[in-house]
């Protein structure tokens, strides 16, 4: 039961990333790519296999073997996808902001009508003076 | 010390990159100071590390000194210990053509490039996947810092896509790296290697499809066929010096399939052996077909040189997917002139682009270029090179490549790279006609100021390592040779990483 949420979550979660990822604002690609990173670490999370009650790090009194512990990898590698990830979305933020601030459209291609074609073309400029 | 020598080419530029984030509200002078240190120190320890690699044996470091299954190694070959020579070199040049002023306009230009280098190096050097993964981000945050860096307008567009495909590239990374977790339980290249070799049948088709999404990752960044898409767009605005140093990047996806597809997917992984080689050989010769036809029909000067950086990868393909030592060995000797070349051709392109006022790199038209001789020589220099033309490392290299086909293969492989040579020497030769046969005299009155001294002293000391390439190419072709030699034997690399044992910790059960 607890394994078919997990995928279930998962598989939801991906699901609707690539379907956001798919769109043409930024905005909505920027929320896709963080769904999408939220079921990378859950599907990181699920290859130490899912456990209850276990601990992670050995206890005394406890036998030192495979059955009686959760495997701790996967959760430090879970700890650093987060921290990457969440890095790379405040980047992804800055950037989609000043391309709006810039070409004036939250299109992912800067295209479109609109207050857009009042500005002068973006063409002829990619250096800041 | 030289036990320490494998962490040297992480830790050097991740401290300099450090110190200079603190020294920034010193000026620029003291940043350019402790970024050209670093930079001494990392080629001192680069060489260093070349000549205890060229002695035969793996080197293998064990940070915090867990053995290599439960801890991170790094491990030191002939193949990664000349890629980190060659991003020494490369950063040299880059480093120079910035500090002719460029990166006075550009906030926190040598602490991202200093930290660019730390992610290289680490991804180069490393033994363990996860680890790469963790270079690879180091690497790409900094190079979207780099990007970015005074841009505005269409730059940013550019750089928003590619800040995207990459987030998602390595999001697809770490699903990989899961599932393989989850099969395997272990994260060290050897280890798993060695793990995938006697995996039970069952779990057969979910390694695939791990190592196929692997695969996908890394083409994304070496930009094979359908995932080269983002790189003329990102490349050709990117400026001059950082897009320099981007011409390595490229080449690391390229490194990490040949690493990873020798050695845990390779000779001796029972069912998997060598799969991904049968799939990459088609593919290394249709992208190597489009980029030149790309590279013939680009509208600006340096839409053109990026494809031709997407064709050097190509080629790269093309030679480690025949998997014998010599094509191995030639194509790295062609990685390292491709990479200079290509660096170079950025940097020629931008001091031209700037010497042609409002036509910039548009192609379409003729028009003024001031500083035509010499700009002239070094473009013809480069292009000759990139070309495969007699008598520069080109040549060297393609004949390397074509003489290593086996006989079954000649047919396919020879056409596809003459003929796109071919293809290649019609751009550069319509690129030249356009650019300074048909060049005007700018009036005197409104001439652009000739090209900075030092700028011009980055674009030749890229051309004379292709030059120094092509004097020493004995002694390159045969390390080259050697290093191809040694990579395609998995076996070594997995005793050597399993044989290391801890130094100051006692053996664990």
């Amino acid at each position: 039961m607890m394994e078919f949420a997990l995928a279930t979550a998962i598989g939801v979660l991906t699901a609707s990333g690539v379907y956001l990822l798919l769109r043409a604002r930024s905005f909505d690609v920027i929320l896709g790519l963080t769904l999408l990173s939220y079921a990378t670490n859950l599907l990181i999370f699920s290859a130490g296999r899912l456990a209850v009650g276990k601990p992670p790090v050995l206890q005394d009194g406890l036998p030192a073997q495979l059955g009686n512990y959760t495997d701790p990898l996967p959760q430090a590698l879970v700890l650093t996808a987060i921290v990457i990830a969440f890095a790379m979305t405040a980047v992804a933020i800055v950037v989609a902001l000043r391309s709006h601030a810039d070409t004036g459209s939250d299109h992912v291609d800067a295209r479109e009508g609109g207050d857009a074609a009042a500005r002068p073309p973006a063409d002829a400029t990619e250096e800041r003076p | 010390m030289t036990q320490h020598l494998p962490a040297l080419p992480v830790l050097i530029p991740l401290l300099a990159g450090t110190l200079v984030l603190l020294l920034e509200r010193r000026g620029i002078a003291a940043q350019r100071v402790a970024a050209w240190i670093s930079m001494g120190a990392l080629l001192v320890a680069a060489v260093l590390l070349l000549r205890a690699a060229d002695q035969g044996p793996l080197l293998v470091y064990l940070l915090g000194d867990w053995p290599a299954r439960l801890g991170i190694a790094l491990m030191v070959d002939r193949v990664n210990a000349l890629l980190v020579l060659t991003t020494a070199l490369l950063a040299i040049a880059a480093l120079l053509y910035a500090c002719a002023g460029w990166d006075r306009r550009a906030p926190h230009f040598h602490a991202l490039f200093l930290l660019q280098l730390a992610g290289l190096n680490g991804a180069f050097l490393t033994g363990d996947l996860f680890n790469l993964f963790v270079f690879f981000e180091v690497m790409l945050i900094a190079s979207y810092g780099l990007l970015l860096s005074g841009g505005r307008g269409l730059r940013v567009r550019a750089g928003l896509h590619y800040v995207v495909f990459n987030i998602m590239a390595s999001t697809l990374f770490l699903v990989a790296l899961g599932l393989l977790y989850g099969m395997t339980g272990t994260l060290n290249m050897a280890e798993m290697a060695l793990r995938v070799a006697h995996a039970p049948p069952q779990d057969l088709a979910m390694v695939r499809a791990a190592s196929g999404i692997l695969l996908v990752v890394f083409c994304a960044k070496a930009a094979l066929l359908p995932l080269y898409l983002w790189l003329p767009d990102t490349y050709s605005r990117a400026p001059a010096a950082v897009v320099a140093l981007f011409t390595i990047m490229t080449k690391v996806g390229v490194y990490a399939v040949l690493r990873v597809y020798s050695l845990v997917f390779g000779q001796g992984s029972g069912a998997l052996d060598g799969w991904a080689w049968e799939w990459l050989l088609p593919a290394g010769i249709i992208t190597l077909v489009l980029a030149s036809l790309g590279a013939l029909a680009g509208h600006t000067l340096r839409g053109a040189v990026a494809y031709l950086v997407i064709a050097s990868a190509a080629t790269l393909f093309v030679a480690f997917a025949l998997q014998t030592p010599a094509a191995v060995g030639a194509g790295l000797y062609y990685l390292v002139h491709s990479t200079f070349i290509t660096a170079a051709l950025f940097l020629v392109v931008d001091l031209v682009r700037r010497q042609r006022g409002a036509l910039a790199d548009r192609l379409q038209q003729a028009g003024p270029l001031g500083a035509t001789t010499l700009l002239g020589i070094l473009f013809m220099v480069a292009a000759v090179s990139v070309v495969g033309l007699p008598p520069l490392s080109g040549f060297i290299g393609k004949v390397a490549v074509l003489t290593a086909v086996p006989p079954d293969q000649v047919a396919l492989v020879w056409t596809t790279v003459l003929a796109t040579s071919l293809m290649v020497l019609v751009a550069m030769s319509r690129i030249g006609s356009q650019v300074f046969w048909r060049a005007e005299v700018w009036p005197t009155a409104d001439a652009p100021p000739p090209p900075r001294p030092l700028e011009v002293a980055a674009a030749i000391v890229l051309l004379a390592y292709g030059i120094a390439l092509t004097v020493g190419a004995g002694p390159a072709l045969r390390y080259a040779n050697d290093a191809g030699a040694q990579i395609l034997e998995p076996a070594h690399y997995i005793e050597q990483v399993r044989d290391t044992q801890p130094l100051l910790r006692a053996p664990s059960p």
